[in-house]
């Protein structure tokens, strides 16, 4: 009883903004169709999705020799693969744009493509990953995928530095288009994000998902032009591909950083960036409408 | 002020079970189910089920918590009270039903929830303070406070994956007591840690309540936690509300109620194959009646039918007594206690083992019976029995006692001898000494 007793000062400061605030009234009860997102909650919790990302970036080096160090060392091994693989073997060297380093013309596209492959595999299994969380707390759900988003978002801030010294290194003299990477990130972000909030809840109700995430994350690399040049498909056929939001998104991020080597494709890149933005809105309400039945099936 | 802080309203919350579709009869049948099977579960994990797979885990339930209130929410496993908890802190939907809460909302369903094992514990403190709704501000001026109570000082920088399971509860208890929420949701939380750091628990929760008017959600099977820390009970029996009323009264529904549901005397077996001998039923009598609850202090007795295929001599019946852990109490079998009507062969028969008084303290217990001939058991019945032994005014002092920590009581008698007198005494002797 004792240790009751010398706690209780610091316990007497706390009568705190609880009481003074207005008497909110919550009711809880079934709500069919469709739900909204309650930004006010999310803003509320705004602490919560910073403490769930620092966790991730955290966790996820600990206990590893080189620690920090892979953040750089996984896309340069990539890039290093693709180079000797697609740039060599498949002869993609011989498709350049003038002048171009494939390796550094592939690093162009794995910065976007790495953050959004993180997002499709990472942030789909995200809330299978956090039962334990989701059967015994209530926080707004989202925050798991964006975390993982957000924890992706830490390891593309690395990788950003890679590439400028890949580029230095390389004599890629970057032109003020560069600016354009930051506009850009907002497209991506947005696919990236719904990519997640859509699997992730898909995944919950369908563990089938887990499977299918693996070899989706494969096939859509293929599909978008990561080691092959956009200008692979047929000028006709590229607004098509442009519904994919990677097609223009990789696209834009090779113009943005190559400046002078690689023109913009204005039309595809907006078509890119509706459907990203379409698919975020998707995402959004569809993990909205399957979050209320997280707990009872994780 | 005068509106209840939470009401409840004909809340309802139902699963549905997965239920196994009928046996396959043939191969073709088992080829064309395989074919339509994904299908099948697609509509069963969407939610299109049918009525008649679904489970009402609450149904009907209704009441009303006033500010300031401390309400205890009994009840057996299964009985709903988690489902509750969870649709109160808005874990899960409720299928029908509202409820309004008027105030923030912090819930502790299970102690350390988010903790990650490689962080330290300084970085737990934050991280799961901020699961449980804590701003970062609030937790900074918590921190040392949750440090202290805790009593992790040491180990603040050490991940906690190498702290003992003590320190882990502890530290993970003291994060959630510091949560400064107008209603606070308990599930069973303390029935971790040690005796010791339950008491503090209690002490920090009582605090919340009393001290600092907080409304309070505390479920649990201790029913002293219940009784010394709430006023008000909630008992839930089959997802429906049972009783509302004084602490008191709910914890003696809890205690004697709904026995007569789980709780049998009598169990009938059937035979084993090729056993012999075997036993047929066998039955609990407490004070020479068939009951399977027993007051503290009353006469337990066990009886057992048995058969045997042989006429049988010296037919050996034993018993193990166990508690819900599993712990062995007592073991007993009628070898060494020969009985001239043994003697003779039968085909069947009763034999009846009273224990007389049995010092238990108010639990459940487990009966193991087994059942041979002089060389080897042939049938043995795991758990087979189960009975309550209830609080009872042994020492007659008008009130149950508080229960023990240990398996038994004793029929004690404490005698008493002023120390004055032995002081004079020895003060007698040590003079006789001195001379």
């Amino acid at each position: 009883m004792s240790n009751a007793i010398a706690i209780s000062p610091s316990v007497d400061v706390e009568p705190t903004a609880v009481s003074e605030a207005p008497p909110q009234e919550r009711v809880i009860r079934a709500r069919p169709g469709w739900i909204s997102v309650d930004w006010d909650e999310l803003w509320q919790f705004r602490e919560l999705l910073y403490f769930l990302v620092w966790r991730d970036v955290k966790v996820r080096y600990k206990q590893t020799a080189l620690g920090v160090a892979w953040a750089v060392l996984v896309p340069v091994f990539s890039m290093v693969i693709f180079t000797v693989i697609f740039g060599n073997f498949a002869h993609m060297k011989n498709d350049m744009p003038n002048g171009v380093n494939y390796s550094v013309w592939n690093f162009a596209a794995l910065l976007p493509w790495t953050f959004f492959a993180t997002a499709l595999s990472l942030g789909g299994q995200s809330l299978v990953s956090q039962q334990q969380l989701l059967t015994k707390i209530y926080f707004p759900r989202l925050f798991v995928p964006t975390a993982v988003a957000g924890g992706a978002l830490v390891d593309m801030a690395i990788s950003y530095g890679v590439m400028a010294i890949i580029m230095a290194w390389y004599r890629v003299v970057p032109t003020w288009g560069v600016l354009t990477l930051l506009p850009l990130m907002v497209p991506l972000c947005l696919a990236s994000l719904g990519i997640a909030y859509m699997f992730s809840a898909l995944t919950v109700t369908y563990r089938d998902f887990r499977f299918v995430l693996q070899f989706l994350v494969q096939a859509w690399m293929f599909v978008s032009p990561v080691i092959y040049p956009a200008s692979f498909v047929p000028p006709r056929f590229q607004w098509i591909a442009s519904f994919n939001p990677m097609y223009g998104i990789i696209d834009g991020f090779r113009s943005a950083l190559l400046g002078r080597y690689q023109p913009w494709h204005p039309l595809n890149l907006s078509i890119s960036i509706a459907s990203s933005i379409a698919l975020f809105v998707f995402g959004l309400f569809y993990f909205r409408k399957t979050e209320r039945r997280f707990a009872d099936i994780a | 002020m005068s509106k209840p802080i939470i009401s409840v309203e004909e809340l309802g919350k139902s699963y549905r079970l997965g239920l196994e579709t009928h046996q396959r009869k043939t191969f073709r049948d088992a080829v064309a189910a395989s074919v339509t099977y994904p299908w099948r579960r697609l509509r069963e994990m969407s939610e299109h089920g049918t009525e008649e797979d679904t489970f009402w885990a609450l149904r009907d339930v209704s009441f009303e918590v006033k500010r300031g209130e401390v309400i205890g929410i009994i009840g057996r496993n299964g009985a709903g009270k988690s489902t509750l908890l969870k649709i109160l802190s808005s874990i899960t939907e409720p299928t029908e039903g509202c409820a309004r809460l008027r105030g923030r909302v912090a819930s502790l369903l299970e102690v350390g929830t988010g903790f990650h094992p490689e962080l330290s514990g300084r970085e737990n403190i934050y991280l799961n303070g901020s699961i449980l709704g804590m701003k970062k501000a609030e937790i900074a001026k918590n921190f040392d406070a949750i440090v202290a109570f805790a009593e992790v000082e040491k180990f603040l920088d050490t991940p906690v994956k190498r702290y003992s399971s003590g320190m882990y509860v502890r530290l993970a208890f003291a994060v959630a007591a510091h949560l400064e929420p107008e209603i606070l949701i308990v599930d069973e939380v303390l029935a971790v840690g040690d005796a010791q750091f339950q008491k503090k628990c209690l002490g920090k929760m009582q605090q919340v309540a009393a001290g600092e008017g907080r409304t309070v959600l505390f479920v649990s099977h201790n029913m002293p936690a219940v009784r010394s820390l709430c006023q008000t009970g909630l008992v839930l029996e089959h997802g429906k509300i049972a009783l509302r009323g004084n602490a008191e009264e709910c914890v003696n529904r809890y205690l004697t109620a709904g026995m007569e549901d789980d709780l049998q005397a009598t169990v009938n077996f059937t035979r084993p194959k090729n056993v012999s001998p075997w036993m047929t039923s066998a039955t609990l009598l407490t004070d020479g009646v068939p009951s399977p609850v027993l007051p503290m202090g009353g006469k337990l007795s066990i009886e057992v039918n048995f058969e045997s295929e042989a006429p049988i001599r010296h037919p050996r019946f034993g018993l193990v007594i166990t508690t819900a852990d599993g712990d062995k109490l007592l073991n007993l079998n009628n070898r060494f206690q020969p009985s001239p009507e043994f003697e003779r062969p039968v085909h069947k028969g009763t034999i009846r083992c009273d224990l007389g008084m049995v010092p238990l303290v108010a639990r459940r217990y487990f009966v193991s019976l087994y059942m041979g001939d002089q060389v080897h058991d042939s049938h043995v019945a795991e758990g087979a029995l189960s009975f309550e032994v209830t609080e009872h005014d042994i020492w007659g002092q008008g009130k149950v006692p508080p229960p023990a920590d240990s398996h038994i009581w004793w029929p004690t008698r404490f005698s008493f001898h002023s120390g004055d007198q032995v002081a004079t005494a020895l003060g007698a002797d040590m003079s006789d000494l001195a001379i």
